[in-house]
């Protein structure tokens, strides 16, 4: 059963389309991973799955109800953590969580219950008179997404929820989205990070408002580049890589460590192609691999292919 | 309605960490009432005189002496000359002038009439016109005087009929500036607390992000106006009640009318400032444009414009139409008319409902806008 049903979802500001009919479909119970550059849609297309932006066209199924006409029975069933940290710094954490409880409409011994659920997932038990402000910025994210599925919803978005937060606490973050998603959550997440994407069950890659590539990570690698791609470990990198560039059966090469990804075109016949190149200019080639794509390639290939 | 409670709770404890919100909100108040009530004292119990006395004579030292019996009046100086005279005038050494003819005695005993000449430093019109009304006052009760005497001297019985003006200044009966600013303060704090903080307050959580965790939840657009809106309400309250207490103890102020018909026309009143403040907040995207908008665009019309700081009656005709705009005009009204009047419902009900009308509209017509930028 799908939780999320999006039909040509558009928004536009004013003359600037933000959202470009996107359409996607989120399976319940999954993370559903949400990829693009700064500014590509993503936190736009999230408030209007969550009835915060109404949609210029389109629409979407949010746990059954339309987001452009019923947003209020939406908000009944979805959590949302924003991009921004948006609990209450000038409140404590017990307060917060008060307030949000309220809010919600949680009453008696269900509120209780839920309050430690979240103290103990925040791990600040014992710490409720604490001022939100003084938290580190892992534990104010975790209180965050506490606060924001407080009353249990079916779905959850998370807007990047893991910026600028350390790497162990983000690894202590996935830990507790794959948790709720255990619970039969639907968690739709954002996230710059390309090796949280291999956490989702599906992704989805947006760029200047527009759908460009969807499925799970494998086959996001498999069916979008079907060109072969290498690996090059070898001395004068940069040199290198200005030189294959050049190259017309080369279409996009990168970065990767110390090594080069080279991600081939249909003009490519075989490996002797690179190292008769490197043997011509003096590049000292430790080795070539043939290599399966990383998420990382299939987007730079994908984000250099909507360019072109 | 637990919802809305909820919402009262969050406000109070971020008032209670807010230590900027408690200046403005108590010591803005007392310090208003204290800088009205004494800085701002337009009072004239001390009118600086000048006498250029050319007659010298008995009569023209009795009529110097009935101002400084007034107790209004202080001689300064007595000059020798009409340009000293102007001078120190012009150099605000005194406000009055007053120049006695030399033949003051000679022409009052031959039952002449004598000019007396007044000068009036104008520069503050308040303040001259108010000297000089008592100027007058004490010349004419002398001339009445001149007038009984010298008829009583011809043995002529003054008829029974003879009216002796007698002026009776009501209501502020020490015609103090005080008694008139300093309970008009209770329209400028309320101002001050629904329309400037409460818009501060929901642009603060439009600008902090907060906004937007709340429009995912179902509390409804009602429920959180209300929920922003209470607590100033309560806020005000407190405040008008600090304000009331300084005027009523500390400056001897006594509220004369009802305080059920104040209370409940100062309700009325706020309607239109939180309607204000409600629509403050849509227009604006940061609390400094908030403030912005608040200062320039509400309070200070209000204050001008509200008959506050100036009589309205004194303002060009077409500029009195517009007062007719200005909710806090009305309110000072009823102000005035229930602290220093001691009238009611009776005479005031067509401002209480005015305040009523454009209360319910704007608040109104804000809450809608409030409603669709949810959206
Ligand atoms: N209210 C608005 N008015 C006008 N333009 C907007 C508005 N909100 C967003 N935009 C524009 O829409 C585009 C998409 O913004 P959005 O915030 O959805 O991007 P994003 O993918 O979330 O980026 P980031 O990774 O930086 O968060 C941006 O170019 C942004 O400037
Ligand atoms: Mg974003």
């Amino acid at each position: 059963m799908n939780s999320i049903v999006v039909k040509n979802l558009t928004k536009k500001f004013g003359s600037f389309t933000a959202v470009d009919e996107v359409s996607f479909e989120v399976k319940r119970g999954e993370i559903f991973g949400f990829l693009g550059a700064n500014g590509a849609g993503k936190s736009t297309t999230i408030k209007m799955l969550c009835g915060i932006l109404e949609p210029t066209s389109g629409d979407a199924l949010v746990g059954g109800f339309s987001v452009a006409k019923e947003p209020d029975k939406v908000k009944q069933n979805i959590g949302y953590m924003s991009q921004r940290f948006s609990l209450y710094n000038d409140l404590t954490v017990e307060e917060n969580i008060d307030f949000f409880g309220g809010i919600y409409g949680l009453e008696g011994n269900l509120f209780e219950e839920r309050k430690k659920w979240v103290l103990h997932i925040a791990n600040l038990e014992g710490k409720e008179k604490l001022l939100t402000s003084s938290l580190p910025g892992g534990i104010k994210q975790r209180l965050a997404l506490g606060t924001a599925v407080i009353h249990k919803p079916q779905i959850v978005f998370l807007d990047e929820p893991t910026s600028g937060v350390d790497p162990i606490s983000r690894r202590n973050f996935w830990d507790l989205i794959n948790s709720l998603s255990a619970e039969n959550i639907t968690v739709l997440v954002t996230t710059h990070y390309l090796e949280e994407a291999e956490y989702c069950n599906n992704i989805i890659l947006i760029d200047a408002g527009k759908l460009i590539a969807e499925g799970s990570s494998k086959q996001l690698k498999t069916n979008y580049i079907k060109v072969p791609i290498f690996e090059i470990e070898c001395s004068n990198v940069v040199e290198a890589m200005e030189l294959l560039e050049k190259q017309d059966f080369v279409g996009e090469t990168s970065i990767f460590g110390n090594n080069i990804h080279v991600i081939t075109n249909e003009k490519f016949k075989d490996e002797s192609q690179i190292h008769n190149l490197c043997k011509s200019s003096s590049i000292n080639v430790k080795r070539i691999n043939k290599i399966i794509p990383t998420l990382e390639d299939v987007f730079i290939h994908l984000l250099e292919k909507g360019k072109k | 309605m637990k919802i809305v409670i909820h919402f009262i709770k969050k406000e109070f404890q971020q008032f209670k960490r807010d230590p900027k919100m408690f200046a403005m909100v108590l010591i803005a108040p007392i310090l208003q009432s204290i800088i009205l009530g004494y800085a701002a004292n337009l009072d004239i119990n001390n009118i600086n005189l000048i006498v250029f006395n050319q007659d010298q004579s008995r009569l023209s030292r009795d009529y110097i002496d009935k101002f400084t019996h007034s107790g209004y009046f202080t001689i300064t100086k007595d000059v020798n000359s009409y340009d000293e005279m102007t001078k120190d005038i012009a150099a605000s050494k005194a406000l009055i002038g007053i120049v006695i003819p030399r033949d003051f005695e000679k022409d009052i005993s031959n039952n002449r009439t004598s000019h007396v000449q007044i000068l009036v430093d104008g520069s503050d019109g308040n303040k001259g016109s108010i000297a000089f009304g008592y100027t007058q006052g004490v010349t004419s009760n002398f001339s009445q005087q001149i007038i009984l005497e010298s008829a009583a001297r011809r043995g002529i019985k003054t008829s029974a009929g003879s009216i002796t003006p007698e002026v009776r200044i009501w209501y502020n009966p020490e015609l103090k500036t005080r008694n008139f600013m300093v309970p008009s303060i209770t329209a400028l704090i309320l101002l001050l607390t629904t329309t400037l903080l409460t818009s501060l307050a929901v642009v603060k959580e439009k600008e902090l992000g907060t906004l937007e965790q709340l429009i995912v939840t179902p509390i409804k657009p009602w429920q959180m106006v209300l929920g922003k809106l209470i607590p100033f309400v309560i806020l005000g309250f407190a405040t008008m009640a600090l304000v009331n207490s300084i005027m009523i103890f500390w400056f001897g102020i006594p509220i004369r009318g009802s305080i059920i018909f104040y209370l409940f026309s100062s309700f009325l009143y706020i309607l239109s400032t939180l309607g204000l403040g409600l629509f403050i907040s849509t227009i604006s995207k940061t609390q400094q444009q908030a403030m912005m908008v608040s200062i320039f665009g509400a309070m200070m019309p209000m204050i001008y414009l509200s008959g506050f700081a100036f009589p309205i009656e004194n303002m060009p005709k077409i500029i009195q139409y517009i007062t007719y705009a200005i909710p806090m005009r009305y309110f000072i009204t009823i102000i005035r008319g229930v602290i220093l009047k001691g009238i009611g419902f009776a005479d005031l009900w067509r401002e209480a409902l005015m305040l009523f009308i454009m209360g319910i509209t704007i608040l109104f017509l804000s809450s809608l806008r409030f409603k669709k930028r949810l959206e």
